[in-house]
């Protein structure tokens, strides 16, 4: 199949002011990591290389650390349930907020609730169900997708924000001031947590030794969501374990600084249980659910060194495709270069259809360097290219190759072919009209031939050489 | 059952697995940063890394009396356990102390003053945990939050403060006011917890 790729169908049709947006966060995020990291530690990289190890570790013997997450977590009162698919995740939220008489509730961002399509799920089940974090309340109020990991809403300005404060009745009149659109947000949100029954959340860790989460946020929405509330429920992937909390250290140091250049982000929380018993605020009931949904697959895959992957969306701030094209050209919960590799294989069924995602890339290796677990995404692009090869998957942008194996296996052929391409240079094949040529020329912009100069060198070159008496 | 289903599979995953990684040895200093742990005295770190997350360390109450009339900000919540040394001397001052935290009236508190169990010196960050903390709302929803805390309760790295987790269901690392960067990649300080984050020492 020949034709032009989603995602660069996606890159061409951005409008400026929303690619603008994109590389302006995006280049920022990149020189504030850059800035955290080198100012604290003379060799940043053997931090990130042992951080590497203890995932792959934890990775390799993940049974072993789940199922000592989840006793330390049912030792101290916490409910843990377990969810293999998308559905099943919802189903088991659902039944727990029913269980608990819950109708009203407020979300902390969460990639893994993002993911299953959580909200209209239980908006349609008659829960109302509101994101906290800035950003995604917004998105929520539009009707969008976060297109960032960590700044859902890198894509907009204020002025779109500003608007739909007034469409959506958060404000009464236009202001597009970033202090005010955040204070409005502000009075907004508390009557809604004040009036929540429960809180949603994901975790950013868990520790297996005493089944501590670990969750991280800088606005303190996941605080207030679990401030006034009656239950707390935590959805993980089973990859977030962590064998001990001596490893926190290790991943905090590295997450705030590689997500947004802080050493720390503003909060970080430590959970493991309903609140004290002292305590007059917090949730009586907390449920822990560790979701699958192609995780274990990928375990499977020969692509589980993505499951490293700690969520601070360095590589999307660094990528130059990711700059141009912006998150929602990937079609996914996870854009970028990790969604670029995640995507295709955690929602397999979906394979065909986004495996023109690690195709996008120079494989120029700027992810790989800023990896905070140093997951080495160009080679896993390069496997997934493979098994998209593999599987015959039919690709746009592909030319037919055959036509050239002939002519490059054949010495004769090539000699006549080369020079016959000078011609080539005279010809308008720009406006030729062959639509699957001026799909892929309309991409790339062809070199003049030089009609088999090089072999000629290389003869004069071999010639030169033997008088010399030296080797070619 | 989704429990076996997922174990089964992850076992099925890890056994493909040829050379599996073992557990590195490490000595967590190789996560210190050095240039913001300088100094000697904890209480002089902290004031400086908490300083440079825009946190405003004090170390007594008329220092903390000032800030909150020149802020305007003269309604409170403070624990009753700190009444005598704290509250106290602000409402002999004429600000309104409430020793006990309405969530009803969830607006009316313009500061909250409660028990922190803790610091991190080389981050600037003030812990905060369910048992020590008298409510979590007060330390959450008025505008300044003043965590009061003593000088030996400094933990001097991030990973000495993990290590002293202890055995609270809920501990929360603070660093600084609340504060978001999603419009544009403007700082903008009070989000939904403290605009203003106070550390006093006691």
């Amino acid at each position: 199949m020949i034709g032009i790729q989603p995602i660069d169908q996606y890159a061409r049709d951005i409008s400026d002011e929303k690619q603008a947006s994109v590389i302006d966060g995006s280049s920022k995020g990149t020189e504030k990591r850059y800035h955290s990291l080198h100012q604290d530690y003379p060799d940043p990289d053997s931090i990130r290389k042992l951080a590497a190890s203890i995932k792959d570790h934890t990775l390799h013997h993940l049974g072993e650390y789940l199922a000592k997450a989840e006793e330390s977590l049912t030792a101290r009162g916490v409910n843990v349930h377990y969810a293999s698919t998308d559905e099943d995740a919802r189903q088991t939220i659902l039944a727990i907020l029913r269980q608990h008489e819950v109708t009203q509730l407020t979300k902390s961002k969460s990639m893994a609730a993002e993911e299953i399509h959580l909200n209209p799920f239980l908006i349609e089940n008659g829960v109302e169900c509101l994101e906290s974090d800035l950003g995604e309340f917004i998105i929520q109020l539009d009707g969008d997708e976060p297109s960032h990991i960590v700044k859902p809403i890198i894509h907009k300005n204020r002025r779109d924000i500003a608007k739909t404060f007034v469409r959506e009745g958060v404000a009464e009149d236009y202001n597009d001031d970033p202090e005010t659109i955040t204070r409005r947000a502000r009075v907004f949100l508390r009557e809604k947590y004040m009036a929540a029954q429960a809180g949603i959340t994901g975790a950013n860790f868990v520790c297996a030794d005493t089944g501590r989460l670990a969750l991280i946020t800088n606005e303190g929405n996941s605080r207030f969501g679990m401030a006034p509330v009656q239950v707390h429920i935590a959805l993980v992937g089973i990859e977030k374990v962590i064998p001990q909390e001596k490893d926190l250290a290790v991943f905090l140091n590295l997450l705030g600084r590689s997500a947004t250049g802080q050493q720390l982000t503003v909060y970080t929380e430590f959970i493991n249980g309903p609140r004290s018993v002292n305590q007059p605020d917090g949730p009586e009931h907390m449920h822990v659910v560790f979701m699958d949904n192609g995780r274990t697959d990928v375990l499977a895959s020969n692509c589980r060194e993505i499951l490293r992957c700690i969520r601070c969306g360095a590589c999307q701030n660094v990528c130059p495709v990711y700059r141009q094209a912006s998150g929602h050209a990937y079609r996914s919960t996870y854009g970028g270069p990790v969604g670029a590799v995640l995507s295709p294989i955690l929602f397999g069924s979906r394979f065909p259809e986004l495996a023109d995602l690690p195709k996008a890339s120079s494989l120029c290796g700027a992810c790989n360097e800023v990896c905070p677990v140093d997951i080495p995404i160009p080679d896993l692009l390069l496997r997934l290219r493979d098994k998209a090869k593999k599987e015959a998957v039919p690709s746009a942008g592909a030319i037919p190759m055959s036509p050239f194996a002939t002519l490059a296996t054949s010495p004769s052929l090539w000699r006549t072919a080369m020079t016959m391409s000078k011609a080539m240079n005279h010809l308008p094949i720009q406006v030729a009209p062959i639509k699957p040529l001026q799909d892929w020329l309309g991409q790339r912009t062809l070199p003049d031939s030089k009609g088999g100069d090089f072999r000629k060198w290389m003869k004069t070159h071999q010639a030169d050489a033997a008088r010399a008496g030296k080797a070619p | 059952m989704s429990r076996a289903a997922i174990f089964a599979k992850i076992e099925s995953a890890t056994a493909m697995v040829k050379a599996k990684a073992v557990y590195p040895e490490y000595d967590l200093s190789i996560v210190h940063s050095q240039p913001k742990l300088q100094g000697t005295d904890l209480w002089e770190i902290f004031t400086r890394n908490f300083s440079a997350v825009n946190g405003r360390a004090m170390t007594s109450v008329a220092e903390l009396l000032d800030f909150l009339k020149q802020s305007n900000q003269l309604h409170g919540y403070c624990d009753p356990l700190l009444y005598d040394g704290i509250g106290a001397q602000l409402a002999a001052a004429g600000l309104v102390v409430e020793t006990e935290y309405h969530r009803d009236r969830y607006d009316d508190y313009q500061f909250g003053i409660t028990r922190a169990s803790g610091a991190i010196a080389e981050s600037g960050t003030v812990i905060i945990d369910d048992d020590r903390t008298s409510h979590r709302l007060a330390a959450l929803s008025p505008w300044v939050h003043v965590a009061v805390l003593t000088r030996e309760e400094i933990h001097r790295s991030i990973p000495d403060a993990v290590a002293a987790f202890g055995d609270s269901p809920n501990i929360i690392w603070c660093t600084g006011p609340s504060k978001t960067a999603d419009v544009e990649g403007i700082l903008i300080e009070g989000v939904h917890g403290p605009g203003e984050q106070i550390a006093l020492v006691i």
